[in-house]
């Protein structure tokens, strides 16, 4: 861990303070410490089971740490608004409309905006023909951006992304890539996990990279692509697997 | 004495030119099985969603219990109602016994335990899928509930009409707790028993012939439903 605030020009959005996981006996995640800023978007990459998935889990509160804590500096300690985009889109078992209707109500939103809200979210994802078809029917590439409407209703501060495009064709990586940039634009903190190195370099304005468990390296895109600190960072670059 | 096959015939006829008798047992037998189901219902649903959801000391036992009362014996749910419900018992007091009330509490205790364990294993599969999701919406366990009931709602159906086939069909709890008194709480399965034993064959043929009608129907509304679940659902 060579460095806990690369790429935190702006003002800090989340710390990590030691974090550690530990699960039937496995030291999953060990002694993360690292600093997030408020703006931009941190992708997080690393070999396989090196704890991805696991740390954006417990950045979003699905997962509590072993030990160590979390602490959001804006909303004084409390997490701010957030969402979470899954590698495999979870579609509640209604029309698409209502999949969005559904994620407003549960946070509280006044019934009468919540049509309108979740029509223009749909609408802006291009799904406005298919609102009233059942969730679950429609295909992988529209469900993974049903899920994104689903977020972009919610109106997040911080969108998690758990490898939102590792089961989709081109088309609806492409899809998913605007969306995300769509998100960036409006001011939404991006934190997401890919295997893609092209696609980190396009969404990417810093690069969270784990081997292990641990934090290697904390750097900003472009350096971290084009010449990374750590060994291991450059291994994985160039290609070569990491172990 | 009739023969098996002019038995059959009158029985044809009592139900075409609606008996009054038969259409009186029937509607009997339907007011207190539609009022037992709609009261497991109301119970077992939240309380299988419950189980499936949160972890409990004891949780695996009270799995094991529902399980095994699935299959409880009708008599048996018959006698324990009755012994509550007898003059010396705890429940005496209310005077329910050998009421349509008294059949419909034996057949909720025979039903509960059916709706309560098959609510449990469709939420919990529902919630071993969802529960990521409804975590990163910041959904209470309690606000979960209706949500994975709601999402359960076609296996749920099925559920039910199993549960009402399972109370329209038995004869052993009301026969004990009904007494099968004649235009009191004489329903289609007590009066079948009654029937045949007094050799009336026309009358006992006629409600088996509705009673197969009614499972018939039960069983085709359950597949039409897990059909039509199927297809919108994916």
């Amino acid at each position: 861990m060579n460095d806990m605030h690369a790429a935190s020009t702006s003002a800090p959005l989340l710390t990590l303070d030691k974090v550690t996981f530990r699960h039937r006996g496995q030291t999953l995640l060990q002694n993360i410490s690292l600093t997030l800023s408020s703006q931009g978007s941190t992708i997080v990459m690393g070999p396989n089971g090196a704890g991805k998935s696991l740390l954006m889990r417990i950045c979003h509160g699905l997962l509590t740490p072993t030990s160590g804590r979390l602490h959001w500096h804006d909303t004084g300690g409390r997490p701010p608004r957030q969402a979470m985009v899954f590698q495999r889109p979870v579609m509640l078992r209604r029309s698409a409309i209502a999949n969005v209707t559904y994620a407003l109500a549960v946070q509280g939103t006044c019934w009468r905006d919540r049509k309108p809200l979740a029509r223009e979210a749909l609408e802006r994802f291009g799904l406005t023909d298919v609102a009233h078809r059942p969730a679950r029917v429609l295909s992988g590439g529209e469900q993974q951006r049903l899920a994104l409407a689903r977020a972009w209703a919610l109106r997040p501060a911080v969108l998690f992304l758990d490898e939102p495009t590792s089961a989709l064709d081109p088309a609806a990586i492409k899809a998913v890539e605007d969306a995300v940039t769509d998100f960036g634009r409006v001011g939404t903190r991006i934190i997401m996990n890919t295997h893609d190195i092209s696609q980190a370099k396009r969404l990417g304005d810093d690069v969270l990279f784990l081997c292990q468990g641990r934090v290697v390296e904390h750097n900003n895109a472009e350096s971290f692509f084009l010449a990374p600190r750590t060994r291991d960072a450059s291994a994985f670059v160039r290609g070569e697997l990491v172990w | 004495m009739l023969s098996e096959d002019n038995a059959f015939i009158t029985a044809l006829q009592l139900i075409l030119s609606l008996d009054q008798t038969l259409v009186g047992i029937v509607s009997l037998s339907m007011q207190v099985s539609l009022t037992a189901v709609l009261i497991a219902s109301v119970l077992g649903l939240p309380l299988g969603a419950a189980v499936a959801l949160w972890r409990f000391p004891g949780r695996g036992l009270v799995i094991v219990v529902l399980n095994a009362f699935m299959g409880l014996p009708p008599v048996v749910a018959g006698l324990v109602v009755y012994l509550l419900l007898s003059r010396a018992g705890p429940l005496g007091e209310l005077g329910l016994l050998f009421t349509p009330s008294a059949m419909v509490i034996a057949q909720v205790l025979l039903i509960l335990p059916i709706i309560a364990a098959l609510t449990r294993q469709h939420t919990e599969e529902r919630w071993e899928e969802y529960r990521e999701q409804l975590t990163s919406f910041r959904v209470s366990r309690l606000r979960s509930i209706p949500t994975l009931l709601w999402d359960a709602r076609f296996a749920l159906m099925t559920v039910i009409l199993a549960g009402f086939g399972r109370a329209s069909a038995e004869v052993g709890a009301v026969m004990i707790v009904g007494g099968n008194i004649d235009g009191v709480t004489r329903v289609m399965t007590t009066a079948i028993v009654l029937e045949t034993n007094k050799g009336d064959l026309p009358l006992a043929l006629g409600l088996g012939l509705i009673l197969l009608l009614l499972v018939a129907l039960i069983n085709a509304g359950a597949f039409l439903i897990s059909e039509e679940a199927k297809r919108r659902l994916g």
